[in-house]
């Protein structure tokens, strides 16, 4: 019976760490052990020589990618000639990589089906994590949005006497027949309160 | 008015995606019916990759790269053409400080002139070699770029080996300040605004510039996915002469204030205008206060700069072969020739009324003045468009020229 084929080595490279710790974790679940993450492109090439990697994964965002495939196509560090993970037929895949942002790289011969799970497990992760930054970018702009219209709704309480959901409604009532936004109204309302506010006295 | 072309472009944030800003913010796009999204990149690989993949249509791209991914010398790369040229010139060779005063110690002097710098910088090298201190670093920002060969190019020429006298690796155009800061890098070759802010800021000290190396050279294009080309004539026809009328617009030098405030916006390249004016106006910061005149600096239109001549696509072919990245053959030679579409630019351009070369390839280095030259629409001058060391490219004698260019 043939030996159980070694564990892949898997290098992780990635600026941002909560991204980076998402994948570690990922992969460490799916029984990945040998892996290491690294943040910073300093003296990456000792760290190849030294790793060995059969899989590298790196954030389309990191403006080192050409230097790296430079490097992994030339340099003495990298023993075995690495190439573009996925097979050049498997357009699906490269799609899907490049749409989640990652881009992996593998030696030469390295079977795909071995890899294949690797990059799947890159993607969803990367997937998982922009869902998470595009969610928390939401609930900021809602918190922003939502203090917005209570400085509107104070300044109409201030200066036409009404109560709050008066001054509410008539934002909304305004939104609505201007087809906009509550929060662009209130936006534009504050604007144009602070044209019209007596100028603050100079020191 | 006919269907409205969506188009995304890929860009790297630099003086030379120019053509692409004008045409969509100053509305050449909208008039000939494209509706232009510019996408800002970080690498050139996400722009190989992204184009490969149909994010975009089109890119600003380092010129030897369509012919690198034809060649099949890249990673994840499929078939792309140059149907347009986006300008000539726009680099220069930076060093650092350190280097810049071993340099004008022995004859460098302050006016980019690639011959005595070179000189001087051979004698440097040897110094180094004779005292056993290790070898000077300096730094492109791809292997399948002009700066790479332009380097290369002018080490050669001075006597200078650059595979074994000299290191040369890869690092983006926005760290190349930091790594010549710190000493990580002796110098680099990059194009603008990273030399003029290099001498701005007092980290470094241009030593010459493209357009003394190689005046009127080939730099970035307008690549396209071949797919994408053939299966959508009418919007690339579209966008050419969009472009055509952005780089009009972008080389005229009433038009330069602008176009320094438009790109330095904070979607392009999201810089210090007065980084950018210099290179504009044709003179820049050497590094120890003194401007530098250079002409033609950076050539958006004049000139035919946006032609994609078939002998530019040949002389990046053969600097492949010279430095050991591609095997020359005839089947590679085809490939690189054929990347360069003038057949599809005349197309596109001909309503215009825009000067077009009736040669699709020339003898580079030929000209030593401003030179009338045989073209249809408006009447054509070229020129002067020598390489500093004399040398001659004649595309019809292509073996000949990799033969004697063999280090």
């Amino acid at each position: 019976m043939p030996a159980a084929p070694k564990p892949l080595s898997i290098l992780v490279i990635d600026e941002n760490r909560l991204r980076a710790s998402i994948i570690e974790a990922g992969l460490r679940e799916a029984g990945y052990d040998n892996l290491t993450v690294v943040h910073d492109v300093t003296g990456i090439a000792r760290r190849i020589s030294e790793i060995e990697p059969d899989v590298i994964v790196i954030d389309l965002e990191n403006p080192n990618r050409d230097m790296l495939e430079n490097m992994f196509q030339l340099s003495r560090a990298v023993k075995r000639p690495i190439a573009m993970f996925v097979d050049r037929s498997d357009s699906a895949s490269i799609e899907a990589a490049v749409d989640a942002g990652v881009s992996a790289y593998v030696v030469d011969g390295l079977k795909q089906d071995r890899v294949k799970p690797i990059l799947d497990m890159a993607i969803s992760r990367f997937n998982a994590f922009s869902r998470m930054a595009r969610e928390l970018d939401e609930a900021r702009s809602e918190l922003e949005n939502r203090k917005l219209v209570d400085r509107a709704k104070g300044i109409l309480m201030a200066t036409r006497g009404l109560s709050e959901p008066q001054a509410y409604a008539l934002l909304r009532k305004t939104a609505m027949n201007q087809n906009r936004k509550i929060s662009e109204i209130a936006e534009s309302l504050i604007t144009a309160a602070g044209l019209l506010a007596p100028p603050e006295e100079e020191s | 008015m006919a269907d409205t072309h969506q188009i995304t472009a890929g860009f790297m944030p630099l003086l030379d995606s120019a053509t692409l800003i004008a045409a969509k913010e100053k509305g050449f796009a909208d008039a000939e019916g494209v509706d232009l999204t510019l996408v800002r990149e970080t690498s050139w690989a996400n722009i190989r990759d992204r184009l490969a993949v149909g994010h975009f249509q089109v890119a600003h791209m380092l010129a030897p790269m369509p012919i690198a991914c034809n060649l099949g010398l890249t990673p994840l790369a499929v078939p792309t053409i140059v149907p347009m040229a986006l300008g000539l010139g726009g680099n220069a060779i930076t060093v650092s400080n350190a280097l810049w005063a071993e340099m004008s110690a022995v004859g460098a002097t302050a006016d980019f002139n690639p011959a005595t710098a070179g000189r001087a910088l051979k004698d440097v090298v040897r110094r180094r070699m004779v005292g056993s201190k290790p070898s000077l670093r300096f730094a492109v920002v791809h292997p399948y770029s002009g700066h790479n060969y332009e380097l290369r190019y002018w080490l050669a020429a001075c006597g200078i080996n650059p595979v074994r006298d000299i290191e040369i690796i890869i690092v983006p155009p926005p760290l190349m300040l930091d790594a010549l800061a710190s000493g990580t890098i002796d110098g680099y070759c990059v194009g603008e605004p990273w030399n003029t802010a290099a001498a701005l800021l007092g980290r470094g000290h241009i030593a010459t510039v493209k357009a003394a190396l190689w005046r009127s050279s080939p730099e970035k294009v307008l690549g396209a996915g071949a797919r994408w080309a053939n299966e959508n004539p009418d919007a690339l026809s579209a966008l050419l002469r969009a472009l055509c009328k952005a780089s009009q617009w972008c080389g005229d030098i009433r038009n330069r204030d602008d176009l320094a405030e438009i790109i330095a916006e904070k979607t392009y390249l999201a810089k210090p205008i007065d980084w950018l004016l210099p290179a504009l106006r044709g003179g820049l910061p050497a590094g120890s206060g003194e401007i530098v005149s250079v002409a033609d600096f950076f050539v958006p239109f004049a000139k035919a700069a946006t032609f994609p001549w078939k002998s530019h696509a040949l002389w990046f072919y053969s600097q492949m072969v010279r430095w050991g990245q591609a095997i020359h053959g005839a089947e590679h030679t085809r490939l690189a020739r054929e990347t360069y579409r003038p057949d599809l630019y005349r197309a596109a351009l001909k309503p215009l009324g825009v000067a077009l070369p009736v040669a699709n390839a020339k003898v580079e280095g030929a000209l030593t003045a401003e030179t009338p030259v045989g073209s249809s629409g408006a009447s054509l001058t070229l020129g002067p468009d020598g390489f500093f060391d004399g040398g001659l490219f004649d595309p019809d004698r292509l073996d000949d020229y990799i033969e004697r260019q063999k280090v």
